[in-house]
C-alpha cells in the first residue's frame, strides 16, 4: 500500500504543480480561482454520495454556513486564520448533528434527500429574513437578503494588513485543493474509506460484519460537509460578500449535476465536472440567444439518460479499451455508485 | 369572534391549496413512485398557459380548468416518453432527470415570457367579516381542492380505470400478466398527474405573480406533503396537508409568515424522523 500511495502522491503533485503553472495563461485567476473552489465542493459532494452513497441534497446548505461562519466570525475578529477554521468546523458540527439525526434514525432512500432539501430550504428561508437589526452575531448584522459585506478577507497569519488577493489568492486555492484532494485519497485507502464504500454497496451486511454503520455515516457526511464548509470560506474570500443565494436550491442542483457529469466514484471527476461547468456557465453567461438554465438542464437530464456514469470513467474506459492495458479497478467504482439509494 | 372565523378560513385555505399542489405529484408518486421533480415547473407551466389564455380572450374559468390542465398534461406525456420511461425503478434517476427537466422548463420559460413578473387578476371579489377583508377567492380554491378529491376518490374506487390503476399500483407485474399494459398505465398516470399539476397552477395564478421560477416555492411543499403522507394517495395527501396547514398557519398569525414556512418545514423534518414511512405508513393502512 505505501508504495502505490507514495507514487500517486508523487504524481498527483507533479501533475498539480504543472497545471498550477499553466492554468493562468489561458483563464486569468481571478476566473480560475472560483473554479477552483467549485472544484473543491464537488469533490465535498463526490465523496459522500460517491463514495459513501449518501446522495445530500443540501451540500449547498454546508457551502453557505461555512461562508456565512467565516464572514461573522471575521467581521468579529478582523483577522483571518481563525474565521476560515469557523468556516470548517461550524458546517462539520452542523452536519454531525443532521446527520446522527438521520442515520441513527435508520433513515435512507428518498427521505435522505426530503431532510437534507427541507433543511437548505430553512436554512435558506431563515437567513432571508434576517434583515432586520435584530438578528446580530457580536459585530455582524446577518443582512437578510442583502447578505454581509465588507468583512475582512484573507491575510496573512499573523499579520491582518497583509491581504491575500488576485494571483496569490490563485496559489491558495490551488494548493488547499491539492491538499484537500490528498486527505480525501488518503482516507479513501484508510480503513475508514474501504468500510465506506462497503457501506454504499451494503449497508445491511456491513453492519452484520460488526461495523457501525451508523456512526460511520454520520462521520464521512460531517468530513463532506467541513470540505463544503472550507470551500465556502474560499468563497466568501473570492465574493468578498455572502448572501443567502448561496443557500439556494439552485446552487444545490448545481453540485449535483456537477457530480453527475464527472463521474461518480472517482475523485477527479467531480472537481472536473464542477470547474469544466462553472466555466462553460462562465462562457454562456456572455451571449444571450439562450438561457443559461436551460442547457445546464438539458445537460443534466442527457447525461442521466445516455452517460450516466460520467465524463471521467467514460473516457478512462475508452482509454483503457483503445489502449489495451485495462486498469486493475475500473469496473468497481460507479457500478453501483448511486444503488445505495435504489433500494 | 370575527377573528376567529378568519383564521378558521384561512386554515382551511391553508390546507386547501396544499392537497392542491401536492395532487399531482402524489398521484405519480403513488402510482408510480417516481419523485417528479418538475412538478413546481408543471404548475408554473399551468399558470402562463392560463395568463396567455385569458389574454387572448379566453374566458377565465375555462382557460384554468380546461385548457392549462389538458396543456400540461400532454407535456408531460410528451416528457414521460421521451424522458421517465426509461428510468423506470431507478429512483434517484427520475429525480435527477425531472430535476434537469425544472430547469429546463425554467430555461424555456425565461426565455418566451422573460425574467418578468406577470399575473392576472382574480376574478371573484373578496368581502368582509366583522372588520376583516376575506379573499372571496380562497373559497374557489377551498372548493376546488375539495372536488378535486372526490374526483379522485371516485375514479379510483368506482371505475374500472379505477381498479386497473389500483392494482398496476400493488402488483404491477400481476397487472401485466392479466394483459394490462403496465407502460400504458404508467403513461396515462403521467398524463393525469401532469393535469393535476397543471391545474393548480391555473388556478393559482391569480394568486401569485408568475415568474420563471416560481415553480420552486411549491415543489419542497408538495414535496414534503406527499412523502410525509406515505403510501395511501388520498389519506395521505389529506392527513399531511391537514397536519402542516395548520402548523404553517398557526405560526404565520403567531410569529410571522416566514416562520409559518419555517414552522411547516420543521414539523416535516421531524415527523419523517418519528414516522419514516409517512402518516399513513402508520395510521390509516390500507386506505386508499
Amino acid at each position: 500500500m505505501t508504495q502505490s500511495w507514495q507514487k500517486e502522491l508523487i504524481q498527483t503533485l507533479i501533475v498539480a504543480l504543472m497545471l498550477m503553472y499553466l492554468l493562468p495563461f489561458a483563464i486569468n485567476t481571478f476566473t480560475l480561482s472560483i473554479l477552483l473552489i467549485y472544484g473543491m465542493l464537488g469533490l465535498s459532494l463526490g465523496l459522500i454520495w460517491g463514495f459513501g452513497g449518501i446522495l445530500c441534497f443540501g451540500q449547498a446548505a454546508f457551502f453557505g454556513l461555512g461562508a456565512y461562519a467565516y464572514a461573522i466570525a471575521a467581521v468579529n475578529i478582523g483577522e483571518s486564520t481563525i474565521p476560515l477554521l469557523f468556516a470548517i468546523l461550524v458546517p462539520a458540527m452542523f452536519a454531525m448533528l443532521l446527520g446522527a439525526m438521520m442515520f441513527y434514525g435508520r433513515l435512507a432512500d428518498v427521505y435522505l434527500g426530503v431532510i437534507t432539501l427541507v433543511v437548505t430550504l430553512i436554512l435558506f428561508k431563515f437567513i432571508n429574513s434576517t434583515a432586520g437589526p435584530a438578528y446580530v452575531i457580536g459585530k455582524a448584522r446577518l443582512g437578510g437578503y442583502n447578505g454581509i459585506p465588507g468583512f475582512q478577507t484573507l491575510n496573512v497569519p499573523g499579520s491582518p494588513d497583509d491581504y491575500i488577493w488576485g494571483d496569490a489568492f490563485y496559489y491558495v486555492c490551488f494548493v488547499a485543493l491539492v491538499v484537500v484532494y490528498l486527505l480525501v485519497t488518503w482516507l479513501l485507502r484508510s480503513s475508514f474509506g474501504r468500510v465506506a464504500m462497503g457501506i454504499r454497496e451494503n449497508d445491511q451486511r456491513m453492519s452484520l460484519m460488526g461495523y457501525d454503520t451508523r456512526a460511520r455515516k454520520t462521520i464521512l457526511f460531517a468530513i463532506g460537509a467541513a470540505i463544503a464548509g472550507f470551500a465556502g470560506g474560499l468563497f466568501a474570500n473570492w465574493a468578498e460578500i455572502v448572501t443567502p443565494g448561496l443557500f439556494s436550491l439552485g446552487q444545490s442542483a448545481e453540485i449535483i449535476i456537477w457530480c453527475i457529469v464527472g463521474g461518480l466514484g472517482t475523485r477527479l471527476g467531480p472537481i472536473l465536472g464542477a470547474a469544466g461547468l462553472a466555466y462553460l456557465k462562465f462562457l454562456l453567461g456572455q451571449q444571450s440567444l439562450i438561457d443559461n438554465t436551460l442547457i445546464t438542464g438539458l445537460i443534466l437530464v442527457l447525461f442521466v439518460l445516455f452517460l450516466p456514469k460520467g465524463i471521467v470513467p467514460a473516457v478512462a474506459n475508452l482509454w483503457a479499451a483503445s489502449f489495451g492495458r485495462r486498469p486493475k479497478n475500473s469496473r468497481r467504482n460507479v457500478r453501483r455508485a448511486r444503488g445505495g439509494l435504489n433500494g | 369572534m370575527d377573528f376567529a372565523v378568519v383564521v378558521l378560513v384561512e386554515i382551511l385555505y391553508a390546507i386547501a391549496s396544499l392537497v392542491l399542489i401536492s395532487a399531482g405529484l402524489a398521484v405519480v408518486f403513488g402510482m408510480m413512485k417516481v419523485i417528479n421533480l418538475a412538478h413546481g415547473e408543471f404548475m408554473m407551466l399551468g399558470g402562463y398557459v392560463t395568463i396567455t389564455a385569458v389574454n387572448s380572450g379566453v374566458n377565465i374559468f375555462i382557460a384554468m380548468l380546461i385548457i392549462a390542465p389538458l396543456v400540461v398534461g400532454l407535456i408531460g406525456l410528451i416528457v414521460e416518453r421521451l424522458v421517465i420511461r426509461h428510468l423506470y425503478g431507478r429512483l434517484v434517476d427520475t429525480m435527477l432527470a425531472t430535476w434537469g427537466l425544472s430547469l429546463f422548463f425554467i430555461g424555456i420559460a425565461t426565455m418566451i415570457f422573460g425574467n418578468t413578473t406577470t399575473g392576472i387578476s382574480s376574478p371573484i371579489p373578496g368581502f368582509s367579516i366583522g372588520a376583516y377583508q376575506v379573499n372571496g377567492y380562497n373559497f374557489f380554491i377551498i372548493v376546488v381542492s375539495i372536488l378535486l378529491i372526490l374526483g379522485v376518490l371516485f375514479v379510483l374506487k368506482s371505475t374500472r380505470l379505477g381498479l386497473i390503476a389500483r392494482g398496476a399500483m400493488q402488483r404491477s407485474d400481476m397487472a401485466a400478466a392479466l394483459g394490462y399494459s403496465s407502460d400504458r398505465i404508467y403513461m396515462m398516470t403521467f398524463f393525469v398527474g401532469s393535469a393535476l399539476s397543471g391545474l393548480a397552477g391555473a388556478v393559482l395564478a391569480p394568486l401569485v405573480g408568475l415568474v420563471p421560477t416560481s415553480g420552486g416555492a411549491f415543489i419542497a411543499k408538495a414535496f414534503i406533503t406527499v412523502v410525509a403522507g406515505g403510501p395511501s394517495l388520498v389519506a395521505g395527501l389529506l392527513a399531511s396537508s391537514g397536519l402542516f396547514g395548520i402548523v404553517g398557519q398557526v405560526f404565520s398569525f403567531s410569529v410571522s409568515p416566514v416562520m409559518g414556512d419555517v414552522a411547516m418545514l420543521i414539523a416535516a423534518v421531524i415527523l419523517l424522523r418519528l414516522l419514516p414511512q409517512g402518516i399513513t405508513g402508520r395510521f390509516f393502512k390500507g386506505k386508499l
